[in-house]
This record gives C-alpha cells, sequence and structure tokens, in this order.
C-alpha cells in the first residue's frame, strides 16, 4: 500500500495541531509511544473472524512486529479488545461488561461484517445484534467478511495512528465517547424483550 | 443393511408407515402415534441397532410441522431418517424419545425453544439457549418481534 494511502484520513493528524506547550506535547509523545507500540489485545473471539485473528497472531503475518504483542486472557490486563465476530443479544452484557472491566486507556476494533453492522445477519435474525458500536463505543471499524489478516494489521496501524494524535489534554475526549454510548446500550437493553 | 432391505424391514412391521423420496438417506414418514414405538424398534431390532440419534430437528412447513430424526448404527453403520408431521400448528404435540435415546433430551429442549413443539413425557422441557421469559418462538414462519427486520 502507499504511504499516501495509509495517511489518507488527515483528521487524526489534526488532533495533534492543537497547539499545546512544549513540555505536554513532548510529554504526550513519549506516552504515546509508549501506548500505541504496546497494545495488548484481549484472547476474545465469538466466530471464524477470530480464526482470522489468530493467523495474524500467528508466524506468518506476525501481530507481534507492531507491538500487539501477545494474547492477554484477562480484560484487567488488555488494552485492545479486537471484537472478531457475531454479537447476540445474550452476549452484548457480556462483551460490555469486558469492555468494563478493561483498565483504561481502552480501545476497540470492530473486526469483520458482524462487529460493524451485523453483515450478513441485519435482516430476519431475531438474535444478532446489528454492529457492535450499539453496545461499545469502536476506535477503527475493519470490514471483511471475514476480513484478511493485512487487513487486521491496517486497522491496528490505524489505531496505532489514532493513539499517537492523542493528547493528555484531548484525553476527556475518552470519556465523552462513552457517554455518547450509554443511550444506546439502554436501546439494546430495551429491545432484549420483545413485545409479541 | 441396504435401503432395500430397511424399506421391507419396516412395511412389514409397519404397513402405514409412509417411505419417503429422500436420497442421502432411507425416509420413513410415521403418524404421530407410531413414531415412538418405530424408534422403538429400530433401537431393538438386532437387524437395525440404531444406537446413535445423531441429529433430530423440525421443519416448519406448510403441511405442519415436521420432526425429523436422523438416526445411525455405530455397529452396522446404516442410516435412516425418520419424519412426523404435526398438523395442528397451534399446539403441536408429539410423544418424546428421550427415553431411548438420552441425546434427544436436548435435542428435544432445542426444537421446543426454536419452534414450540411441546414434547410429551420430556423429563425436563425448557429452553435451552434463549431466556425463560422469551416471547415466541424464533424459528416459527409467523414469528414477529420488534427487533427482526424483515426482508
Amino acid at each position: 500500500m502507499e504511504y499516501d494511502d495509509f495517511k489518507d484520513n488527515e483528521a487524526l493528524e489534526e488532533l495533534k495541531k492543537s497547539g499545546s506547550s512544549v513540555l505536554l506535547s513532548t510529554v504526550d509523545s513519549i506516552i504515546n509511544w509508549g501506548r500505541s507500540n504496546s497494545v495488548w489485545p484481549l484472547t476474545f473471539a465469538t466466530s471464524c473472524c477470530g480464526i482470522e485473528m489468530m493467523a495474524t497472531g500467528g508466524a506468518r503475518h506476525d501481530f507481534a512486529r507492531f507491538g500487539i504483542e501477545v494474547y492477554r486472557a484477562s480484560p484487567r490486563q488488555a488494552d485492545v479488545i479486537v471484537v472478531a465476530g457475531t454479537i447476540v443479544r445474550k452476549m452484548a452484557p457480556v462483551l460490555k461488561r469486558l469492555y468494563d472491566q478493561m483498565a483504561d486507556p481502552k480501545y476497540v476494533i470492530a473486526m469483520g461484517a458482524c462487529a460493524v453492522s451485523g453483515g450478513p445477519f441485519y435482516y430476519n435474525s431475531y438474535s444478532v445484534i446489528r454492529g457492535v458500536d450499539q453496545v461499545i463505543p469502536v476506535d477503527v471499524y475493519i470490514p471483511g467478511c471475514p476480513p484478511r489478516p493485512e487487513a487486521l494489521l491496517y486497522g491496528v496501524m490505524q489505531l496505532q495512528r489514532k493513539i499517537q494524535a492523542l493528547s493528555m489534554t484531548s484525553e476527556k475526549k475518552g470519556e465523552g465517547k462513552e457517554q455518547e454510548a450509554k443511550p444506546e446500550v439502554k436501546d439494546v437493553q430495551a429491545n432484549e424483550k420483545p413485545a409479541s | 443393511m441396504t435401503r432395500e432391505q430397511l424399506n421391507t424391514f419396516v412395511t412389514d412391521k409397519f404397513p402405514e408407515v409412509k417411505l419417503g423420496t429422500s436420497k442421502q438417506f432411507p425416509e420413513f414418514i410415521a403418524t404421530l402415534d407410531q413414531i415412538h414405538s418405530l424408534c422403538k424398534t429400530f433401537k431393538e431390532s438386532p437387524e437395525t441397532k440404531m444406537d446413535y440419534l445423531f441429529c433430530q430437528t423440525a421443519l416448519d412447513r406448510k403441511d405442519g410441522f415436521h420432526v425429523v430424526y436422523h438416526l445411525t448404527s455405530s455397529e452396522l453403520g446404516h442410516r435412516v431418517m425418520l419424519r412426523s408431521i404435526l398438523v395442528d400448528k397451534i399446539n403441536p404435540e408429539v410423544e418424546t424419545v428421550s427415553d431411548i435415546w438420552q441425546a434427544a433430551e436436548y435435542y428435544e429442549r432445542e426444537v421446543f425453544d426454536l419452534f414450540g413443539i411441546k414434547f410429551t413425557n420430556h423429563p425436563d422441557l425448557r429452553r435451552i439457549f434463549l431466556e425463560d421469559d422469551w416471547v415466541g418462538y424464533p424459528l416459527r414462519k409467523d414469528y414477529k418481534d420488534v427487533f427482526t427486520i424483515d426482508r
């Protein structure tokens, strides 16, 4: 991929140009360098995208080159949750709890058509959540059914760009992000019991 | 046993049982009051020895709910498919086969969960996947709820 294509979304770098002090921005760049190069994912996969995620972690594609070093089996130690697969209404509260249990700063990658929008289960399904963004706030969407490992790597690199663009002064935006998602969560719970 | 042998085996003992048209398995369509004794015969006869119910499921068709049983014998290797048609779509009921194969307990709970077919004499008939307070049976063709988007 051309480097220019990788930088096609300039809004991320615009975030940096907020004009903070020399000291703050230096500290920011050090913190972001550390954070973006050790994003540890949670061992969480609900269907076939999980297989592709494992392939990305394997020797051929090797996640770890980008600092997505090691899968953590506990949400307390994880930085990013890759939602790889279909989320059904019974799974949604579990996913929300996993997200809540992760320590800040935390990031979400919606991998595959099901996690992005419900995908093939959008219509005529009584159980599948139409996009994981109805439950938790999402940082990076990766389309595909399932996406190739290269696509996941691309998504991970976009997430790293996003992390590098954050600063200490803009971190409150993360909290606002969560509040935006909350009313949608209520919608999901209201839909939990169908009015026959 | 070959397909022909199985056909004669069944029609000798159960003359009312109709033969189906499935190409994959020998298929027998039994009435509601006969399906249990047909299953028991398949399980206990030394010629068939159907000791493994490898799939039990249901279909929602225009002529009623079809409850489908797939049997195989781990010793003799032959397979059959049994079908029972429940014409009453409002209150579908059929006798359980969980006293013959214990695996049927979970299959029948699943069928009850998604189709609302009641299996009489089942030891523990309740929902298996959906929440206990779920309203309706989602795999029925006439199922409607606020969540589903139809197309």
